[in-house]
């Protein structure tokens, strides 16, 4: 089977767009995404689309009628908020497979502001604040305090992954927020549910993002090998029965099988990694990711941003994006965005937040349900 | 109409003979696995139609919690979410009553009171309904 690989990838500042559609913002990032290959739309032969909250709305194909209707097949994808990386991974199996040379994969989310969700039905009555809570911030302070629970993770050491988090923030133009945020303002900001505040909190933004990805034959062909980046490992899977999943989804069990078929898909271990973004959607899910991705001990998180090692600079860099924390997460752009900010990093084309001598990086986005997806990107020569 | 009784909140709390409310579990009997809701096939071991209805006590404990602060539009807060361990197998989430909101007074592991009360709601037909909340035993 061929060796698939990125040869164009780009995303738009990531912010809000009230007077802009879904499918006008993926196809922004679908053009920037084909000039950064050197291509025309003319020249793909599939299309897949990710995007959560319109997901019965053709985003992909209505995509296709503002940058060129070639009639190519096109499949929309949701699946919670590993909804892009599902689309890349999506174009990614259609390469390895043989089917095509040249594919296209978009992400692309409007969201709302606020908190993602409600609890209107149409019968009965509102199980909000009776049967515990329904947010999003509820799960993953409750997975938190679980953490701290097992380890004694405090609330600074919660905190300072966002004091980290939008510090990156400051070197990436493309991210929502480039603000130095002091611990002091984030232990301060609006208690959301404890232990996260209302800036250990993701950013509810519009984005878009989006990766052409071809196969060996074609990047040869195209004599993109060098700037071209190598899809070593593509992963992912579902919860596993955990005792405690279906009333705590558990972000773990399933990011750490995926996290070890990644690494002996790619052929390599968890040190030989220069940088990840991760699934940052709060703060507290940065720390347990950190050992769900093996950076770490069990246990040891909260001591490895104590030391900074998860740093620009430090000994395994994560999110230097600014991650979902202060870049941003428009649900389904989130996955691919991630993929622009590795394989861009390992082009050595990152600027000021450039990871330097980056060789070998990791993506993983989470989704409520629940989804993992992994892929380890390589640098070619 | 409205019903006679008032309803459950939740198709798991479930009225015995007597009249009284208890939380039905259903375990499997092949690896034991139990949960709350109905199904007939068990997701931990795969055993199809060995799902027994059990009776689950109404103990537990603490696993683990959060003190929501900001909830949907006219909930009130704070409040605590909590996940208890059902004495005898499975897990619950719900309302941790009776402990003031700070984590300086919720203790990790702490032994847990299933209480059935009235939801202080009624649904647009006007029927009344009773849940489950944790309390410290």
């Amino acid at each position: 089977m061929t060796d698939v690989y990125i040869i164009g990838t780009d995303m738009i500042r990531f912010g809000r767009f009230p007077d802009r559609s879904v499918p006008d913002i993926g196809a922004e990032a679908a053009l920037l995404a084909l000039d950064d290959a050197g291509l025309s739309i003319g020249d793909i032969q599939a299309l897949y689309c990710g995007n959560l909250l319109e997901a019965n709305a053709a985003v992909g194909q209505r995509i296709l009628h503002l940058i060129g209707q070639t009639g190519i097949p096109v499949v929309n994808c949701a699946n919670a908020c590993a909804t892009g990386a599902t689309a890349f991974r999506l174009g990614w199996m259609d390469i390895k497979s043989g089917l095509h040379d040249l594919v296209l994969c978009v992400g692309a989310e409007k969201m709302g502001k606020g908190l993602i969700g409600s609890d209107r039905k149409p019968d009965g009555i509102s199980t909000e604040g009776l049967l515990g809570s329904n947010t999003m911030p509820t799960i993953f302070s409750t997975l938190g305090m679980e953490h701290t629970r097992k380890w004694g993770t405090t609330l600074e050491q919660f905190a300072r992954v966002s004091v980290k988090n939008h510090h990156h923030s400051t070197l990436n133009p493309k991210a929502m927020y480039q603000t130095e945020t002091p611990l002091e303002d984030v232990l301060s900001s609006e208690m959301i549910s404890y232990p996260n505040t209302k800036l250990m909190c993701s950013v509810n933004v519009d984005g878009s993002a989006a990766a052409v990805l071809a196969s060996e034959k074609k990047v040869r062909e195209l004599g993109l090998m060098g700037r071209a980046v190598k899809v070593r490992a593509s992963v992912m899977t579902s919860d596993p029965y955990t005792e405690h999943d279906l009333v705590l989804p558990d972000f773990s069990t399933c990011t750490r099988l995926a996290a070890r078929q990644a690494y002996e898909m790619a052929g390599i271990g968890p040190d030989e990694v220069d940088l990840v973004e991760l699934h940052d959607c709060f703060a507290t899910a940065e720390i347990l990711h950190y050992e769900n991705l093996f950076l770490c001990e069990e246990g040891e998180a909260g001591e490895l941003i104590d030391r900074m090692d998860t740093y620009l600079g430090g000994r395994i860099p994560v999110n230097v994006s600014g991650g979902l924390l202060s870049k941003g997460h428009p649900l389904g752009a989130t996955g691919i965005a991630n993929i622009y900010e590795v394989t861009t990093h390992l082009r050595g084309e990152a600027g000021r937040r450039q990871v330097e001598g980056a060789r070998i990086g990791l993506t993983h986005v989470v989704g409520l349900g629940n989804a993992c997806a992994i892929h380890v990107l390589e640098k070619t020569d | 109409m409205q019903s006679p009784t008032p309803r459950t909140v939740v198709d798991f709390l479930k009225y015995g003979e007597d009249g009284s409310l208890y939380l039905e579990g259903h375990r499997c009997r092949d690896c034991g696995a139990v949960y709350f809701g109905r199904r007939s096939t068990c997701s931990k071991c795969f055993s199809r139609s060995r799902m027994d209805a059990v009776a689950a006590p109404p103990r537990g404990h603490l696993y683990a919690y959060t003190i929501v602060h900001r909830s949907f539009p006219g909930v009130e807060t704070p409040f605590i979410h909590a996940v208890v361990d059902v004495e005898g197998g499975g897990a619950l989430r719900g309302t941790l009553l009776g402990v003031p909101p700070d984590p300086d007074d919720i203790e990790m592991g702490m032994p847990i009171s299933i209480t059935f009360e009235d939801a202080g709601q009624t649904d647009r037909e006007g029927n009344r309904y009773m849940t489950y909340f944790f309390r410290p035993a």
